[in-house]
């Protein structure tokens, strides 16, 4: 899986531009729900056994994998701590985000 | 991104397909469990999906109008008509010649357990070609946490208030469907992945109703910590309290992951802020309905034919 790239607000001007029918049109990866968090995962790669649960727990899809170890990707992760905590060698700590 | 160079570049290994069909940005709450059911669910069905999506969470997870977070066609059906709007698109791909498009009811508790039951039982009745997921979070989580007949036994909600907690069993709702004599019914849960994608992809590959309910936590109507998710998911089955098994034909029923001891289901209660006010004589009252339920299943399980 590779990064995902924000994508742009579909906006309307006036009603003829919409569609007839209420099909989707985009993605919604223009919510960056990366401002939710409070909490950022930083993962030490040092002591990573690339199991990959990480990956396979993120409820948001934030975590990618590159070069054969997991990515956080901050635009979308919600910090919800979870692979922090089911992490078996425990190298994601949560820091806490500063404003 | 710098990575450790002296390290040997192993590969990683992946219990679950690389590919993705549920994009981030989606509007769900931290530590969502139901969108952890979606995305293992649209790994082990692929591209040819189409969903059929009634009031529950998941009609807002996905996103307003012109947006949508998964990669896959969905329909916004009524409340109590998941289950027939999916047999009616699955017998419209069939007019056009469309044979492959699996087609996915995907519905919460409340659009199984209550509201969505009488056209549920109908369409397993004519055994019409859909897979049909309820995504079990107890509640109506969408709307506020009401009581719905999936709300286990003491449960806190904002309709049965401390005072007065819930002080009914929660619905065999795979037994009635069991009943159904329908191909195929399974209990997954978001915490064993790779049980939940082999019984999909076994789901996939049957003709019929197909029934999977699946156990996915939240975090926000459960009042746990969102980082407890996976683990409540997994004690949800170490305390027998949501087993995992498989029925086929109604008839033959196999469970998938005996625990090698039971653990108390205090231990998984007083992880949720819903039980908290539970006394001891709730909670022995609890412990002896989940040995009930479980002696019961390990006895369909023994009385199966094979």
């Amino acid at each position: 899986m590779k990064k995902q790239q924000p994508t742009k607000k579909i906006i309307f001007h006036s009603e003829k531009e919409m569609p007839l029918a209420p099909y989707s049109l985009g993605s919604m990866l223009h919510n960056r729900t990366g401002a939710w968090r409070n909490i950022r995962p930083e993962i030490n790669l040092e002591n990573c056994i690339q199991c990959g649960i990480c990956w396979k727990f993120c409820p948001d899809v934030a975590i990618y994998i590159e070069n054969e170890y997991p990515v956080v990707d901050y635009t979308y992760c919600k910090g919800c701590g979870l692979c922090a905590e089911e992490c078996p060698v425990k190298c994601i700590t949560m820091v806490e985000e500063e404003k | 991104m710098n990575h450790p160079q002296k390290k040997k570049q192993n590969k990683m290994r992946l219990t679950l397909p690389l590919e993705e069909y549920m994009h981030s940005g989606h509007l769900a709450c931290q530590g969502c469990g139901a969108t952890l059911a979606m995305r293992y669910v649209l790994k082990a069905l692929g591209q040819r999906t189409a969903l059929c999506i009634p009031a529950c969470c998941w009609s807002v997870i996905d996103g307003p109008f012109p947006y949508s977070s998964l990669d896959v066609p969905i329909f916004h059906c009524a409340f109590e008509t998941a289950a027939i709007s999916a047999a009616g698109l699955k017998a419209g791909l069939e007019m056009v010649g469309d044979h492959e498009t699996q087609v996915v009811a995907w519905a919460g508790d409340g659009g199984t357990f209550d509201i969505g039951i009488q056209a549920l039982s109908g369409v397993a009745e004519r055994n019409d070609d859909i897979i049909y997921v309820c995504y079990d979070n107890e509640a109506y989580m969408n709307t506020g946490i009401q009581r719905s007949s999936a709300t286990p036994f003491g449960a806190w909600t904002t309709t049965t208030p401390v005072k007065h907690y819930k002080n009914r069993p929660k619905k065999d709702i795979d037994a009635i469907l069991a009943a159904h004599r329908i191909p195929y019914v399974a209990t997954a849960n978001i915490s064993y992945p790779e049980d939940l994608y082999r019984k999909v992809l076994k789901a996939k590959n049957i003709k019929g109703t197909r029934f999977i309910h699946i156990y996915a936590p939240c975090p926000s109507g459960w009042k746990t910590r969102p980082e407890d998710t996976i683990k409540l998911g997994k004690l949800a089955v170490q305390t027998c309290i949501f087993p995992l098994f498989e029925v086929e034909e109604g008839s033959t029923w196999k469970i998938n992951i005996k625990p090698r001891e039971k653990k108390p289901v205090e231990e998984y209660l007083m992880r949720q802020g819903r039980f908290r006010h539970l006394t001891a004589e709730a909670i022995a009252l609890i412990q002896e309905e989940v040995d009930r339920r479980w002696a019961r299943l390990l006895k369909y399980e023994e009385t199966s034919p094979l």
